[in-house]
């Protein structure tokens, strides 16, 4: 399959010279494969089997296409085969004016209570990894 | 063969705001004030520079940093105004990393610099993901953008701490509201700064470079 072939030397050239960024899915996948890697070994675990997502809205630059990377990237690891589940977290707004708390459909931020454009994210930042499902032994 | 699951609670982005951290305290430790420059291609970055050199070069020691997909175009153009200037090619990488700035800081003449600009790869999208060790980000919008990014790119505008409108010599040909667009981005960031000018008629340029001065005074 030389389309596979070509994509699995993309995603080592990322890897392998940091100068070197094609996309930037691949520097958040290559962490996201070194994190799961690293806490499976320490849990003494032989593999991993899923790894738990939480990406808020407001920093999601990924998407499902990092599983595409990640099973090119994660090739030899403890962590190879496993499945990225991504748990979405919306945008949470308050407003500055009158502190109503509310989470926005759209692009529209102005309070649907007094109507001000004054609104604070408190909620939709997020981008960590929550969890992994291991197999021992 | 039994499976279990491992709380992990670890950022994705640890590794790079770690050494956006170490980039920030070397920057700390020379006084030096470091401004991430974003923006989509063609809004001004290197025009807002160069620019903001001009004018200030005589009173503030400022160099830039300069990422690109290739070329050094950018950088030529910054030396010739007579500043230092560095070059991070991105080799098609779509923002830049802080890793790839920390590499950069041995080119720099760290000891005799105030303000250092780092012009970030042009998009609005991924370099809204990766601090850098910079102290202020901005994004720059011109005027025949028009007026609709921060309803497209929320990312970028809710995470700035400046705005820049540029071009808007040309608003007596386009359709862009100053007054309505910067309601608009107060409205995702209430605590944005706001400047609109123009780096070819100089209005406006003002307010920016007092803004900057007082910036670097801080330091």
């Amino acid at each position: 399959m030389p389309c596979r072939l070509t994509l699995q030397s993309f995603g080592r050239r990322a890897v392998g010279d940091y100068t070197i960024r094609d996309m930037h899915e691949l520097a958040v996948t290559e962490s996201i494969v070194d994190i799961a890697t690293r806490h499976a070994a320490q849990a003494g675990a032989s593999r991993v089997l899923a790894i738990n997502l939480v990406i808020g809205e407001l920093s999601s630059i990924v998407d499902d296409s990092v599983q595409f990377y990640f099973d090119f990237l994660s090739e030899g690891t403890s962590a190879e085969g496993a499945l990225l589940v991504f748990s979405r977290i919306g945008i949470a707004l308050v407003c500055q004016a009158c502190g109503h708390r509310w989470e926005p459909v759209g692009a529209d931020w102005r309070c649907p209570a007094c109507g001000a454009a004054r609104a604070r994210a408190v909620q939709g930042r997020e981008f960590y990894v929550e969890s992994i499902e291991v197999e021992d032994g | 063969m039994t499976t279990r699951k491992v709380p992990v609670i670890e950022r994705i982005m640890g590794a790079n705001d770690t050494q956006a951290a170490d980039n920030r305290r070397a920057f700390d430790s020379h006084g030096i004030h470091v401004i991430n420059v974003m923006a989509s291609p063609g809004a001004g970055k290197t025009s807002l520079i160069l620019e903001t050199v001009k004018r200030l070069k005589d009173e503030i020691r400022i160099a830039a940093i300069e990422g690109d997909l290739a070329s050094t175009v950018d950088t030529d153009k910054v030396k010739a105004s007579g500043v230092p200037a560095v070059q991070i090619n991105t080799g098609g990488g779509c923002h830049l990393d802080a890793n790839q700035v920390a590499g950069s800081l041995s080119d720099l003449p760290m000891n005799d610099l105030d303000l250092v600009f780092i012009e970030n790869v042009g998009n609005l999208v991924c370099p809204a993901g990766f601090a850098l060790g910079e102290h202020t980000r901005l994004v720059i919008s011109s005027v025949p953008e028009g007026d609709d990014k921060p309803y497209k790119y929320p990312k970028m505008f809710a995470n700035v701490d400046a705005l820049v409108i540029n071009k808007i010599d040309l608003i007596p040909y386009l359709p862009f509201d100053i007054e309505a667009y910067t309601d608009l981005v107060r409205g995702i960031n209430p605590e944005i700064e706001v400047f609109a000018l123009s780096c070819v008629s100089g209005e406006g340029m003002d307010a920016w470079t007092t803004w900057l001065r007082g910036l670097v005074r801080e330091k």
